[in-house]
Parts: structure tokens; sequence; C-alpha cells
């Protein structure tokens, strides 16, 4: 009969009305400010820089544990261009103690960013990583959005924290790379150290180590 | 009726008239008609706000939600941050739009549905203009809101706002003849397009029960048929076409901004307010009480608990349909309720001569009965829900 649906949709929303007042579990809301809900461990929203180091580690510090190594990879894949790369003039040594370029400018302008995690899964050095933090309101649109280096800068530790899963197989990876280096540091030095008794048996000039060791840097 | 209720009743007439006594005798009734129209505009825009944040809040616990609870308490005071946040907001005018229409329409709006609140009688002794022809007089201001969101549209030159125009238009002209028709039975059996006599027709109580309109079977339909209407003419959800979010941005007030968009939202509300007063005094009794025993309450009270409880409604069913299709309204108003409407002319007419008895109920309640049955049935049936056909030109 015409407006039977009616009812059972009146009586639907009765229901729901008078519910929301007497059983709390009907109550979908938190109240944000006061009440917050821990994000899911895949919460992303913009992109932060990593660096090996302590959490409260002074600006030498984080610059000197930074991973990026400015290879501006980031820089080109990202779709709105928010990022913006100053390679150094100098190089400073990397987790494995190869020296590196390093950014000299490194900023992001989250008001461009949309979040796409492109930047992360082109990083071939684990060094940029999607952050979770949300509230970064400001009163000042072009320069309270404009992140710089030293903004972006975070701890492994601060990773370890946002997305545990993730970053321990990062850090697995890295640790594997880091004996692979040591192991081929290793070789590379007895290799030159059996040379180099070889050259003592026959005198003749070889290359040094530290130059054996030296990969193809990007 | 005297002693304090008494007093408590005519409060608000023995304070016009005692503040009207303090100027000088030619001057008197201008200030006693200011009185009411400042009392008028003090009241039912503090209603608008109050029901604002009810309708959020309704709303929000149909949805389990809990609705605004930031400003004051309970969020008692949002309405107070909304009007301060549409004052100082920019007000745009698109450099294409005619200027004086878009600033006249907002105005022209809600001036309307304030004359409309001229004949509506709140209370024992509390009506600002008691015209012999009050009804008649309410619908020709009403149809005229029409005029000011048809400017509102055309005037805007957008798309979205010409649309939504063209929609109200042609909702609200639908919905005006079986909003007239539903109110005409009132009429034939009080004899009478005074609001005030109207009331007073259904003043008595028989036992506890009073004699509402909308406890006879024409009544009944009627008040149906009547709220039905009144939804589409207020443009309230199920019937909100031409302010759909989803389709049209906001319809015919896409365009406006700032205190202009205030006064739409304002004018829209005090229309439902000012609706939903008529279909009180027409159907509910207007003042009166709903039980013989509390009778002794203040009549303005139980007018404006009428009327929370009907804007209740209203938002109950907001929380609950979606919004219908254009030719659905159509149908609904052409196929359904005009039909209907009409019937319920004939059967009061038969209710008015059949005399008293028990055999007018029957029959009246048979002939609407069947007819809702029928029409429900027949005319409202759904027709060719399937894969759609085209036809090319060939």
């Amino acid at each position: 009969m015409l407006g039977e649906g009616m009812m059972k949709g009146l009586a639907e929303t009765g229901k729901n009305f008078l519910g929301s007042f007497v059983s709390a579990e009907r109550m979908t809301t938190v109240q944000y400010p006061e009440e917050r809900i821990a994000p899911i461990e895949n919460t992303r929203d913009f992109p932060f820089l990593v660096y090996d180091g302590a959490d409260d580690a002074s600006d030498e510090a984080k610059l000197a544990g930074l991973r990026c190594v400015a290879c501006q990879i980031c820089e080109k894949e990202c779709p709105p261009k928010c990022i913006y790369i100053v390679k150094s003039t100098d190089k400073k040594p990397d987790f494995v103690g190869k020296p590196q370029i390093y950014p000299a400018r490194f900023d992001i302008d989250i008001s461009v960013c949309m979040s796409c995690q492109i930047c992360v899964e082109v990083c071939p050095f684990e060094a940029i990583k999607m952050d979770t933090e949300f509230e970064l309101s400001t009163t000042d649109r072009f320069g309270g959005l404009l992140l710089d280096r030293e903004q972006l800068s975070k701890s492994n530790g601060h990773y370890r924290a946002i997305h545990p899963t993730e970053a321990a197989e990062v850090d697995a990876r890295l640790a594997e790379e880091k004996v692979k280096a040591e192991a081929k540091a290793r070789a590379a030095a007895e290799a030159a150290a059996a040379k180099a008794g070889a050259a003592a048996a026959a005198p003749k000039p070889v290359a040094a180590p530290a130059a054996a060791a030296k990969e193809p840097s990007v | 009726m005297n002693g304090i209720w008494g007093q408590l009743d005519q409060i608000f007439v023995t304070l016009q008239h005692w503040v009207a006594g303090l100027f000088p005798v030619w001057l008197q009734p201008v200030v006693a008609t200011l009185i009411a129209v400042v009392g008028i505009v003090a009241a039912f825009p503090g209603i608008f706000a109050l029901t604002t944040v009810l309708e959020r809040k309704g709303l929000g616990r149909i949805q389990n939600r809990i609705g605004p609870n930031r400003v004051g308490p309970l969020g008692l005071f949002q309405p107070i941050a909304d009007g301060i946040k549409s004052l100082t907001k920019e007000d745009i005018v698109p450099v294409s739009a005619d200027g004086l229409v878009h600033f006249l329409a907002p105005v022209l709006l809600v001036l309307a549905v304030f004359l409309g609140y001229a004949t509506l009688p709140v209370g024992r002794n509390m009506v600002l203009l008691n015209m012999d022809a009050g009804l008649f007089f309410f619908f020709a201001i009403g149809a005229s809101t029409e005029l000011s969101i048809f400017m509102a549209g055309w005037s805007s030159r957008n798309k979205y706002s010409l649309l939504g125009a063209m929609r109200a238009v042609a909702q609200m002209i639908s919905y005006e003849v079986p909003l007239l028709l539903s109110s005409v039975v009132v009429v034939m059996i009080t004899g009478s397009l005074s609001t005030v006599k109207i009331v007073e027709a259904q003043g008595g109580f028989t036992g506890i029960f009073p004699h509402w309109y909308v406890f006879t079977p024409w009544g009944f339909v009627g008040f149906v048929l009547f709220v039905t209407a009144a939804l589409a003419e207020t443009n309230r959800s199920p019937f909100d076409l031409p302010e759909g979010e989803s389709e049209l941005v906001a319809g015919y007030f896409t365009e406006y901004s700032g205190f202009k968009f205030a006064l739409f939202f304002l004018g829209e509300y005090l229309g439902m307010l000012s609706i939903a007063g008529f279909a009180i005094t027409l159907f509910l009794g207007g003042w009166g009480a709903p039980f013989s025993f509390l009778a002794f309450l203040p009549s303005w009270g139980w007018f404006f608990l009428k009327l929370l409880a009907g804007i209740g409604f209203f938002i109950w069913l907001r929380g609950t349909m979606p919004r219908l299709r254009q030719d659905q309204l159509m149908n609904f108003a052409w196929k359904f309720v005009l039909p209907m409407a009409l019937l319920n002319l004939v059967v009061a007419g038969a209710w008015r001569f059949m005399g008293d008895g028990w055999l007018r109920w029957v029959v009246s309640t048979a002939v609407l009965g069947g007819a809702y049955v029928l029409l429900g049935s027949v005319l409202m049936r759904r027709q060719g829900i399937g894969p759609r056909s085209y036809r090319y030109a060939e």
C-alpha cells in the first residue's frame, strides 16, 4: 500500500533517534580534540625525510644522519611537482660510511602535495617515507605550508613508531645491505691486501682499497 | 479563565495594551500594531534559530551522531555563531548578475513570508489582523514567494540557479492547488475564511477530547494532504528538488553568499513555520488544548508546543526520506494528491449534510480509505521500471 515504506523508514529513523540517547555504542563519532582514535598502521598523508639517529638530535646530527643523497628522483617523479631539491657541493658519509652528496635544500610544499606516495615508492635509499601528522593548519598559507629540510627530517625511531611493520622490513633490508657492503669492503680490503702481498712479491702499483669499494653512485 | 492562569494566558495582550496606553490616544492603534509586529518579528526568527539547532541535532541523532555541541551549553548558541559568520562573510554578486533583482529577491522573500504571519492566531486574542479572509490572505501572500525565488534564480545568471528556480516554480505551482483544495474543506465546514473563527469552531470538547478537525475522516485526510503539499511548498525534504545539493549545488540561491544567503535560509524556515502554523490552525485546533483538563494552560503555550512538535515531525521526515525525482514529484501531485483533495471536498460536503450519527463516519471513512487504496495502487503503481529503451530519430 502507498505509504507503507514511508512508515517503515520513519520507524527505523525513530528507532535510531531514540536509541542514540540510550545506548552509547550506537554513537559512531569521536569528540575529536579531546578524544582521538590511534591512526591505523597504513595511515599516510605527507612525506618526511628519515634520518638515522636519536629522536631529539640536533640539526647537525639530523643532517649527518639524513639518508637522502639528493638524487632528485622523487623531485622528477612527483606528479604535482611539490618537491624542490638543491644538491650539496660537498659530500658526507652515508650509513655504510660511503661519501655521498646530501640535499643542501629539500622543500616540500604540502599545500600542493597530493599524498600519492610516489616519492616513497621511487626512492632507492629508503630516505623519504609517509608521515601520519595531520594537524598542520597554519595562518600562513604560503610559508607555513612550505616545509624545509629541518622540518621534514624525522628520526628512524619516529618511522618505526608510526609504521612498525614497514619500518622493520626497511631496517632489515638496510642491515642486509650494510652487511653486504661491509663484506664487500672486507673482501676488497682482503683482495687489496692479497694484491699488496703479491705486489710486494712482484712490485706493481695498484689502486687504493677505497677506490675499489667505490660503487657507481647516482 | 480567571486568576493567575487567565492572566498568564493574556500576558502578551495585557503588555501590549499597557505599552500602548503610554501613548496619546490617536497614536495608540499604530503603537499596538507595531508592538504586535515586533513580537512576530522577534518570536519567529527566534524559533527559526532554535529550529536550526534542533534540526542539526535531530538529524545527527537519527544518524547516530551527536550534532553541534561546541558553542554554548549543548551547542545551543550555534545559531549565534552562524549568524555572526554569515554577517562577516563577503557578499559576492556575480559580474553578469542583475544587481537590483539579485538584491531584491531575498528581501522580498523574507518580506512576503513575514506578511503571512499577519493572520496567524498564535493564542487567544493574539492575532495581528483578524481579517474576514485571513486564510485567503495567507495563500495569496504565500504564492508570492515563488516570484522572489524565480527572481533569485533568474537574476543570478547561473545554470544551477535557473534550473533550481524552474524546478521550484513548477513544484510550487503544482502543489499550490492541492494545498488550497485541502484547506477548503475546513472553510466549508466552518463557513468562514477567518482564521480566528476556524480556531474557535474547533474549541469545544467531547468528554476530554477536543473537536479538532483532524479527528474527522475528511479532516484527517485534509491534514495529511495539507502537510504533504506544505512540505512541497516550502521545498522541504523529500520535496527539496529545487535546492538539491547533490544535483544543483544549492538551487536558486547558488550565487548568494553572506547575509543574503542567511536571508534565504531564514525565509525558507519562516515559510515552513508559518505553513506549519496554518496546518495547526486549520486542523489541530490552533491554540486549543489537546485535553479539556489541560485547557487552563496558556493558549500561546499550546500553539508553540504544537509548532515545535510539527517542526520535529518535519525534521524526522527529512532524516528519513530520500529526494523524489522530478517526474515522481509531478505524478504524485497530479495523480494522487489532487484527486484525493477533490474527493475530500465531496466527502466534506456529504459530512455536512448527513447530519449527526455514526453513518457519516462510516461512509466518509469507507470512501476516503477506498480511494486511498485505489489511487495508491492504480495511479501510483510502479511503471516501466526496467531496462531503459531509447527511441532514436529515424
